[in-house]
Parts: C-alpha cells; structure tokens; sequence
C-alpha cells in the first residue's frame, strides 16, 4: 500500500475534473488520507493506491474496487458519522467523500489485511453453494444455538447499528407530464426535448455529475463541444427552467403501477456537517404521465480465475476514475476484453501516460479500426486469447494469459487489470413496470419488448447502439419539435461474452467469480444444475446468485448462460429473473421518512387533557387516543387510587373524562327508520328528550358496537358510539345508508370531536352539576334516567344527557369542545367540597362492572349474540328488518350449547381471576382437558370487598350457583357461577 | 399507489384516499327474514374472487365519502371502469372490446423471453 | 347561591414559531363551520339563505365575504365563516330538506402560505397540487399522512388545512417538519 500524499500519489496532474486546490481529509481504517471535493470514496482511495478495500462475505477473500458506480458488488464499506448515524455496507463507488469521513471496511478481524477468516477460502473445496444445507442437519437443536449464529457471524458482511438513527428523512408526492430516469445523453436530450414543448418535467440521476458515460467518454461531441461539456451546459439550461425538476444524487428505485415512481434523493450523505434541519434523505413519490428509461448499460466483468482479485475492474470503471476523477488506477494496466469498448479505455490511459503492456481479445477477429488505433499506440493486442488467470494476492500482480484453443502460458507483470465482458442494458426498472423483456439472440441481450404502461426505453437499456441513434431516439421520446441533436463518437455497446471465459471452465477447480458480493463462482452454478436445479429461479436460490444487494446487476447474465450451457438449452428457455424494486438498497430512514417519533402516529388527546396532565394522572393507550387511567395522589399505588376513586364515586360523585366516546349526529325525517334498520332496538317511539342504550349487530347477527342513543327533535338523533368503534361504526353507518336504504332521507356527520363530554356520576351528581345549569329543570320528574336537555352550562350550549355507565345517578356534560377545560374546571371546584372525584378508565371499568355492563370488545369478541350477552330485552320484538335479524335466526346461533355471559365468584373472595383464563366444569380430567369457557373481565372490587368477574361460559344462563374451574400454573381456583349484577341488583341508585 | 377514479369527484386520485369494500353487487334479500340458510350463507361469506375481471366495491372515504362501484383486473390491477352505487352492473363484453379494437404495442422481431416470478 | 363562571374557550394548539422564512404555518382564527347536506332539489334555496351559491363541481368552492361553501361530496358542504356567524339560523330559514350540524369545535383550521406552500402540504398529501390540477378556490377532502384534512386552495401560495382537533398537532407538527424540508 503507498502512502497518502496530498490528494493521493496516483492522482495524474492535468487529469480528470476535480479542482486540486479543494481537498478534503478522511480515514480509512483509522488511516488519514487526502482526496478532492467532489472524489467517491472509490476514486480516493485509489488516488492513494489503495485496492484492498474489504473481504468477501463468505471465503473472506481481498476484495477491491470493481466499478464505478452504483452496480458495485465489492467495495462496500462502513460509514460512521457517530454512534447513531452509521451506516453498514455503503458502496464506495457511490458514496462521496467530505472533510471528516470515517470509514472502516468490514467482514475481517483482526484486520483487513490479515484476516483469520481467510481460513474458509483454504477449506473452500469443503465450503461449495449449498453446503451448509447439507452439513448441519445434526443435531436439529444445534442449528439455531450453533451453526446458524456461527455461520452468520463468519458470513455475512457490515454490523447493522445498535442505536436509532437520528437522522431525518422527508417525503415529497410529485406530479409531472415526463419523468426522465438518467441524465446521460440520451435523458438530456430527452429532457430538454420535452421541456421545449413546456411539459412539466423531472429528471434524475444517481450520481452527483450528470453525463453518465459522458463523464469518461473522450472522443464525443455533442452540439459542437465535447461530450461531458455539452452535458454540464444541458443541466444548467434544464435547472433554469421553471418547468423542470432536477434531481441529481436521486435514484429511482421503484417503478409501481400506473406510472408511480419511487426516488430516493441523498440530501446529506456528502456533505461534512449537514444542518440539523436538513434531512439526509428525501423520498420522492412521482406519479408520471410519461416516463421515459435512459438508464443506461451496466459493463459486464470476464468471468475467469481470481478475477475478484484486488486491482482488476471494469474497463469502463477505469475511464471514470480517468476521466472524471483524474485518478489512474495502477502504473502497469493490462486489458482483458471481448468487445470494443475496452479498446477505448486502454488508450485513454495509455495517452494518460500509464503503461498498458497488453490488450487481450478472446475474439480471433476484433474490429480491425480499434485494433489498429491500440497498435498505434504501441500496445500488444493479442486476439484469440484469454486471461486463464490472475496472480497476486492482495493486489494483482500479474496475469497469466493463452490462447483461447489453448497453448502455451505466458505471464504478464501489471498493478491492474481491466476487463470487458460487454454491456448488460439497464432494464430493471422496465422490468419493474411489469414491461416483459425479449431475447436480442444476434447481441445475446434482453432488452425491453412488450411495455405495461404509458413509458418508453431510450438509449443503450433500449439496447440501441450509436450516440447519434440515441439522441434521436430520445430526441422523439420528448416530444420535441425541429432538428434533433448532432453528435459523434461514443461506445459502441454491442458484443462481448456471456458466461465463463476460457480458462474458467467445467474442469477447473479454480475461483472464477460469477457473483462477487455473494461470492458465487461458475463453477457454484455448474454445481447447482449437476444437482438437479434446471430453473434459473433454483440455481439462483441454490447458490444464491444475483440474491445480494447488488442483485446481480453483474452477475445475472453470467450465471443465466452458465446454467444454460451446463443445461444445453438456449439461454431464453432456461428464464430471467424478474427484476424487483429496490433498484439499489433504499434506507428505511426513506420508507418512513417524517413517520418517526411525535409523526409515527397521530396521539389523540382529549380538551381536557391538560388538566389530568396537571393531577398527575397515569394515562392508557385506547387506540391513537390519551385516556386518564387512574389520579394517584400521593403514597397511592394504582390499586389504592382505583378504590379510591370508585368508592367515592358510589358514595359522594365522581368526574370522568368521557370526550373519546364516538358520537355521530343523525338527521332527517327518516333518523328513526333508519336506526332502526342499524340497531336491533326499536327507534320509532322514543320520545323527544329521551334515551336509549343500542345494541348494532353485523349481518351475521353478531354484537358490532353499543351505545346510548338520545332523540334531540323528531329528525334529529345523537348516536353514541364506543370510543374504540367510531370510525368503523360511521363507515358500516354509511354502507347501509348509500348502498342498502338509499331511499332514506338521512345524513350522518360525525360529531365526535365536536363535543367534550364530561361525566358527573354519583348520589351528589345533581347537587353538583345543577346550580351550573341554565334553561333546564333538573328534577327528577321533570329529568329523570334516561333523558336528554339543551340549555346551558357556565354559560355556554350544552346537551345535557341523563345516563349512567356506573349505575349511579349520573349526567353527561356535552360542551362545545373549546369549552371543555373550563367546564370541568367549574364543575370540579363546585364539586371537590362535596367530595367530587376524578376517576379514570380502570375505574369505570371496575365501576360498569359491578353493574354486568358490557364493554364492546372485552365481554364480547366478534361471536357474541345480544342473547349470549343477556341483551335479549334490547331486542325490538316485532321489527321485520334491521342488520343482523336473519344472522341471528341462523341454527348455530339458537342452538344450546352457547356461551352466554354470566358472573364467577371466586370461593376465595381475596382471588382476582387473569382475564382470559380459561374455565372448566372438572378440574381432575386429564389434559388437554374441556374448556367450558373464558374469564373476559376481571377486578377487585372495593365497593363489594371481594373480587368480581365476568366470563363467557357454555350455557352459563343455566349454570347460575354451580362450581367450576379456572385451572392456573399455580393450582386450581374455584369460581360459583353467579348473575352479571353485583352492586344494587334492583337498579335504585340510578333514579335517586 | 393506484390511481382511481372516483365516479363523483370525476376525476382520478390516489388509492390513499380510497378503501377497498368487497365484493360488488351482492344483493341483501328483501325480507331477507325469509331468506334460506344456504342463500343467506351464500349472501354473508361466499364471494368470487376471480383471477381476472372483478366486480369490487370501494368508497371515496378520504374523499367525498362515497361508495362505488368498479370493475378491476385482479391480475394487472388496472381498473376497466366505475360507476356510481346503483347503476346497473356494466356488461363485460362491450367493456372489453374497446380494449381488443386498440393496436397493439410497436411490432417488435425479438422473440419474448420466458419470465419467471421470484 | 353558586355562582355561575363563563367557561372560556381553549384552543387545542398553542401557537410555536416555525423558524422557517419562506414558508409559514400558523393558526387560523376561530370559525364556524358547518356541515350542510342535501340534495340537489334544495340547493337553490339554501344557497339563497346562505348567500353563497353552493358549488355543485366537484372540487370546488364559492364565497361571499368571509363565508365559504366547499364541495366536499355530491350533498355535501363545508360551510366556513367567521366565529360569531349565524350560519345553521340562516340556513334554517331555507325552508327545505337539508342536515346542518356546527362542526365549529370539531375542526382545526391551519394556514400553510408562502413559496413552496403547495410543497409542504405535498410532504403528506398525495393530490396533484399544480395550478393546473388544484387551481386557486379548489378545495377537497383527502389525506395529510396518517390523518384525514380537507385541503382548500385560498391562494397561489396560500392553503387552508382543516383537520379534526385531536389530529391538529399531528397536522400542524407535520407541517412544520415538511416547511422545514422545502425551505432548504
């Protein structure tokens, strides 16, 4: 390894595009090191001559840079900004370095250069695809305690973080007319095509730069200018117009229906100190009318041995780092190629003044243009030869090279090796679209054939070939009017090889890479057919080529004809992968984006929150809303404040916080016809002022919610709902209405959050609420249970309603929501000298309770009929119709053997039973024994002295006084089956 | 994210603001008292579901609240028409046809290749 | 003799300062809000009591003064004016079938104005919000997030987002984190 000087000792002065007066330190390993604003982590390293940059995921061989760009498969890196924000297998070819990086490699210990897990690439003859499906089938426990963590901490590549990340991630909807993906030629000339016309357009690339190839290509010109030139002054023209979004450093990765494109923006991941408002990562969802693929090709390794080697990477890749980074990649370049493209490289770098000792061509008769412009310039072409293998270990150090037929070796020194086994045309997001790719047999090739949607391919992923042909091609995608573009130069994207090159063949034992970060050889996939695998979709899972996060983008191809030529079948028939989303790895910091902490879920709080806020009150979760539990004051455990507030509640009054309750506000002549179909109760002749409690049933007859019902004016009802219910309750409301009994003249309006509701409960209730109360005769004649007033409270509108969920003489407060604090504010500083008591849900539970009041959702579960619940009274007698009337006609739902709600007594009055628990009639049966039914609501009882309990037990209504089981870990408890009532069976308290 | 037209807003807008309702045009008797046990059950649990063309209903309910009714390719996803709660169920055959008149995707000489799913 | 204290109102949101230039979003005042339905047979009555022709295109919205009608469904409206507003007593005088409920304290109004205005909301709300396509007036009900808004245009840079109370600090924290994101 050479040590780092300035912005690396490879840098070539003159070279490439970066300004040598902006440096930029970082650390590699601990290792401090110099590159230029604008370098990849790739481009940097190597300007210090650093190759060996990570070991691979299961031999743990030395692995360095093999490409350029987001396709890379080896160089993957850990990045640490602190503890929180890091980052596990970032591609080093992607991510750009800043004043201050820190970078580790991974998969090695003690270090990367020597590293103890190296060991399997010795043992590897025993290590082949498949094995550990094979190997470690005995003992079966050993699996999970042994073999598989060990086998995951020796394969296996970065550590994921161990704290949350705190980082932020937004999200932004889009709408365009063309969504361009790939600001090279083709989606420049595209892009400005459509914006022309004054079409909305957006455009993205992945890299900083756009250009793709233009960034290295160095005979083209565009327009008159040079290719990369034309490229810069196409994006500033394009950022100038209001028409146009441009978005670099941005990868599609998602291509959804109907022309939903997901994007991923990396806002931060390059700069040194990003401002804490500034997220890292911005999700794009863009729905497109038109969109238009110039995603390019992806180059295409040759697959022969040790070609993973350190120092041996695409040819295209070593243009890059040319061209545009101004970084050559070794002193002494040998080429390996079977198509035209690398001719290119190598006299790129041989102008560059590097030493390219040699091109080897696996074609015996390349086209003689290339051929005769690399002799020119005094480098060997040897035609019809292979690189059989490389040398070196850490580094290449030499090639070993023959003729293709076979022959004599002859061993080449080189520092590098760059390779072209062709290009593979980018179609995954084609594929993605559901688009269905064809075979080019003539350029052994898919390219895209039958389109799904409103989107076209342009450039080389159309596997057009010919810079002029493309920006046509792309020209015409726009839309634009007038003359198309002129260009000349460019690579020529067809030929090459698929498969393993010569040297890497069936006989060899040797290390020819197919799938570098899943460390698949040719010789892996050969296995897998020899074993019976004869799909691509078993060979890729047997040896689980293409399955990394790379997904084959440079390996697919390879490993498709290497299974097709062990196959003897034509490369179409053995199949294609279907190429999935993401495109490149996606954060999930960007899935969730602004959907973390205070934003990962509404939190619901009721008008009078504050206020339990400021008596210390313990809150529950009921769905998305805040509920006060309990008010423990001090000393107090849950268990002593829950007594507490329900003792005072039965004796003195207490105060709850009611406002959660769903309320929906029914209008119309036809409200009481139509409740009537909703409920099971019968609606017509409640009186204006009165209540009643509902039960709604689903068609299947079984109980859907409960709630009290109060008749405001003959067309005009206020239906309550449970809190957790209220949506699903408005939703079913709404079904009936607009699709079953649209005849009614009625309109639902959800009026929830309109009201606080504030519960006075209690014998003092009306000593309480009354002095408050303007314009409404509180007596118990004139208001008694079960009835509904308006008028005034604290001087504000409210709908005073006479009802209890105690059993005690109670009222609820409806006031406008704004008023609510100040309403129970009021009503607790008249109330506190009497003894009024803030109580919380666990309280009116245990209170409803003692009373064999259900709640929706505890005592019954989706199977309970109003029967089994003992509601058969809220049942209309004479109704021919409402939503559930032949579901409960049904022979299983009349028929014995039920299970009906009843109360259990514990013969221990001390035992509270687990809700939940299950109840049987012998508790000396073997097990598994019969279960005769479950505990569903469980508690102490303070104002009983004992504890209570309601279950659901198989015809219980005939069980009232018989002893049964609740069996528990700890032994057997005996429960006497008892009626649902066990505070004031005969109901007085209610109308005191 | 589908985009779905709603036959009210009359205009396409995104899945988020719809909800799937089930199987369309199940007909609740009437008096559906009288109903027998096996066409009750077939009303209450027995559904189609068919790879291809459904009948589906959905409601705007992030939108203007209502239900519809919409035919859907189960396979492809893509909608071939809505129609507002109450309109008579579209016959498939002329839904079809427009689609088998409308040209086929640009010729292409490359033979397909066989696809799999993973 | 108790004497009786008027309760006052209590906003559900206190007001923060959102440190962003270019883009604000802050509270609006309290309103009257009604939820009007009815079918097409009554409208030009109620329009006539209302004295707002209640716009029968979906998306759409119509206003006289500070009162405001939006098309939320085909028989329903969202009918916006200032709090002291007398709207359910005029639309009783329309003597025809029609379900007005205040909704005043049910809903929270947040106004989203400035450059980028249509961006923030587009941070949680999935419409196509272009001139083209969400002109000025437009108005619908759709989603920001994880929660139901209705979504009214008053400007070019300008919105309305109405939102039950209980998701007003979701709505209104969402905002704000989604300025914060346009503005840099």
């Amino acid at each position: 390894m050479s040590t780092a000087n300035h912005s690396g000792s490879n840098r070539i002065p003159g070279a490439g595009r970066l300004t040598p007066a902006k440096t930029v330190r970082f650390t590699f390993d601990g290792q401090s090191l110099t590159g230029l604003e604008g370098d990849t982590l790739a481009s940097a390293l190597l300007a210090n001559g650093i190759h060996l940059v990570g070991r691979s995921f299961k031999y743990h061989r030395p692995r360095g840079i093999l490409s350029a760009g987001s396709e890379e498969p080896n160089a993957l890196v850990d990045i640490e900004r602190d503890k929180s924000r890091k980052q596990p297998n970032v591609r080093a070819t992607v991510q750009e370095i800043y004043d201050g990086l820190k970078v580790k490699s991974q998969n090695r210990w003690p270090s990367l250069t020597f590293d103890i897990g190296a060991i399997n690439d010795v043992f590897s003859p025993m290590l082949p695809a498949g094995f550990y499906y094979k190997t470690f089938m005995w003992p079966k426990f050993a699996w999970k305690t042994i073999y598989e963590p060990k086998i995951r901490a020796a394969a296996g590549l970065g550590v994921v973080p161990g704290e949350p990340d705190t980082d932020r991630y937004s999200n932004r909807f889009a709408h365009c007319d063309l969504l361009v993906v790939g600001a090279g030629a083709a989606g420049l000339t595209a892009a400005l095509s459509a914006a022309s016309t004054g079409a909305n357009v957006i455009i993205c690339d992945e890299q900083a730069e756009p250009g793709g190839a233009l960034r290295y290509e160095s005979d083209v010109i565009i327009d008159g200018v040079q290719g990369y030139e034309w490229a810069a002054a196409a994006i500033a023209k394009l950022r100038a117009m209001n028409n146009v979004t441009v978005l670099t450093r941005t990868t599609a990765f998602g291509y959804y229906a109907q022309n939903f494109v997901g994007l991923v923006e990396r806002i931060s991941d390059h700069l040194s100190n990003p401002a804490s408002d500034m997220p890292r990562e911005r999700l794009w969802q863009i729905r497109a009318k038109k969109v238009v693929l110039a995603t390019g090709a992806i180059e295409r390794q040759m697959v022969f041995a040790n070609n993973d080697r350190p120092g041996v990477m695409l040819a295209s890749a070593a243009r890059i780092f040319l061209n545009q980074y101004g970084v050559a990649i070794g002193r002494k370049v040998g080429v390996y190629t079977s198509n035209d493209s690398a001719y290119a490289a190598a006299i790129d770098l041989k102008r560059a003044g590097i030493d390219v000792p040699v091109i080897v061509d696996t074609r015996d008769n390349p086209t003689p243009a290339v051929v005769d412009a690399a002799r020119s310039l005094d480098i060997e072409v040897l035609t019809g030869h292979a690189v059989f293998s490389a040398g070196g270990k850490r580094r290449v150090s030499s090639i070993s090279i023959q003729r293709t037929r076979g022959g004599s070796e002859r061993k080449v020194a080189v520092d590098a090796l760059i390779m072209s086994g062709g290009w593979t045309p980018s179609v995954h997001l084609f594929s993605q679209s559901r688009g269905k790719v064809a075979w080019d047999a003539a350029n052994e090739r898919f390219l895209p054939g039958t389109y799904a949607q409103e989107c076209v391919s342009i450039g080389a992923c159309n596997g057009t070939d010919g810079l002029q042909a493309t920006l046509d091609e792309a020209f015409a995608a726009g839309g634009g009017k007038g003359k198309a573009i002129v260009a000349t130069g460019g690579t020529n994207w067809i030929g090459g090889m698929i498969g393993s090159a010569p040297g890497a063949g069936a006989d060899t034992t040797v290390k020819a890479f197919v799938d570098f970060q899943n460390d698949v050889t040719a010789k892996d996939v050969r296995l897998a057919v020899r074993e019976g695998m004869h799909s691509i979709e078993h060979v890729k899972r047997f040896t689980t080529n293409g399955m990394a996060t790379d997904q084959g983008k440079t390996s697919n191809l390879h490993g498709l004809a290497i299974a097709a030529e062990a196959l003897n079948r034509p490369i179409p028939a053995v199949g294609l992968t279907t190429f999935r989303a993401p495109f490149t790895p996606v954060t999930f910091g960007a899935i969730v984006n602004h959907a973390r902490h205070d934003l990962f879920d509404p939190t619901r709080r009721t008008p009078v929150h504050g206020w339990h806020q400021t008596q210390g009150a313990a809150f529950e979760d009921v769905g998305q809303w805040k509920r006060a539990w309990y008010y423990p004051q001090a000393g107090e455990d849950m268990h002593t404040a829950v007594n507490r507030e329900c003792v005072a509640v039965r004796n003195q009054a207490g105060i709850f916080d009611a406002s959660t309750l769903g309320k929906i506000e029914v209008v119309g002549p036809d409200s009481a016809k139509f409740l009537g179909l909703l409920y099971t109760n019968p609606w017509e002749k409640l009186g204006v002022g009165r209540l009643r409690y509902g039960i709604m049933l689903r068609e299947d007859g079984f109980i859907y919610d409960d709630g009290v019902v109060g008749r405001l004016a003959e067309d005009r009802f206020h239906v309550t709902t449970t809190t957790g219910g209220a949506p699903r309750v408005m939703h079913h409301m709404e079904d009936y209405l607009q699709t079953e009994f649209p005849h009614l003249d009625v309109w639902l309006t959800s009026t929830t959050e309109q009201w606080a509701v504030i519960a006075v409960q209690g014998p003092k209730a009306r000593e309480i609420i009354a002095p408050l109360v303007e314009g409404i005769d509180m007596s118990n004649e004139a208001m008694p249970h079960m009835s509904v007033r308006e008028g005034k409270i604290c001087g504000v509108p409210t709908r005073l309603f006479r009802m209890s969920f105690t059993g005690e003489t109670g009222y609820e407060i409806n006031v406008p929501s704004d008023y609510g604090r100040a309403v129970w504010e009021a009503v607790y500083e008249r109330g506190k000298p009497l003894g009024l008591t803030p109580y919380g849900t666990e309280a009116m539970h245990i209170l409803r309770a003692e009373k064999g009041y259900i709640i929706v959702g505890q005592d019954t579960d989706g199977t309970v009929t109003p029967q089994d619940a003992g509601l058969t009274w809220a049942i209309g007698k004479n109704k021919t119709d409402y939503v559930g009337i032949r579901g409960l006609l049904r022979r299983d739902l009349v028929a014995n053997g039920r299970k009906q709600l009843v109360g259990l007594k514990t013969v221990d009055p001390t035992t509270i039973l687990e809700e939940g628990a299950q109840i049987v009639a012998n508790p000396h049966q073997p097990v598994p024994m019969t279960m005769i039914g479950h505990v569903t609501s469980s508690y102490w009882s303070e104002n009983c002295g004992r504890s209570i309990a309601l279950a659901l037990v198989i015809d219980g209504s005939k069980r009232l006084g018989e002893t049964l089981y609740v069996p528990m870990p700890n032994g057997v408890i005996e429960v006497e089956v008892t009626g649902t009532v066990f505070f004031d069976e005969k109901g007085e308290r209610l109308n005191g | 994210m589908l985009l779905i037209k709603c036959p009210y807003c009359e205009e396409e807008r995104p899945e988020l603001e719809f909800r799937n309702a089930g199987e369309a045009h199940l007909v609740r008797a009437n008096p559906i008292i009288e109903q027998s046990d096996d066409d009750f059950a077939g009303f209450l649990y027995f559904r189609q579901n068919p790879k291809g063309l459904q009948f589906e209903r959905w409601r705007h309910i992030h939108g203007c609240g209502r239900f519809f009714n919409a035919v859907r390719d189960s396979v492809s996803d893509k909608f071939l028409t809505v129609y507002k709660a109450g309109e008579p169920r579209p016959d498939l055959n002329t839904l079809l046809s427009p689609v088998a008149a409308e040209p086929e995707p640009p010729a292409t000489k490359r033979t397909r290749a066989k696809k799999v799913e993973v | 003799m108790v004497e009786i204290v008027q309760a006052t109102r209590r906003h559900p949101l206190q007001a923060g300062q959102l440190d962003v230039a270019s883009v604000s979003v802050t509270l609006a005042d309290n309103a009257t809000r009604v939820s009007l339905r009815a079918k097409d047979n009554a409208v030009s009555a109620l329009s006539k009591a209302l004295g707002v022709t209640l716009p029968m295109k979906p998306k759409t919205t119509a206003t006289n003064g500070g009162r405001a009608a939006l098309w939320i469904g085909p028989d329903e409206w969202l009918i916006i004016d200032n709090a002291e507003s007398g709207v359910i007593a005029d639309l009783a005088k329309a003597k025809v079938l029609h379900s007005a409920v205040d909704i005043s304290h049910r809903n929270v109004g947040i106004i989203v104005n400035g450059r980028g205005a249509a961006a923030v909301v587009n941070g949680g709300c999935p419409q196509d919000l272009s001139l083209k396509a969400f002109p000025m007036g437009a108005a619908s009900r759709t989603v920001l997030g994880k929660i139901e808004i209705v979504l009214w245009r008053t400007g070019e840079d300008a919105f309305r987002v109405e939102c039950w109370r209980s998701f007003s600090n979701y709505a209104y924290a969402f905002l704000q984190e989604s300025a914060r994101d346009v503005a840099i």
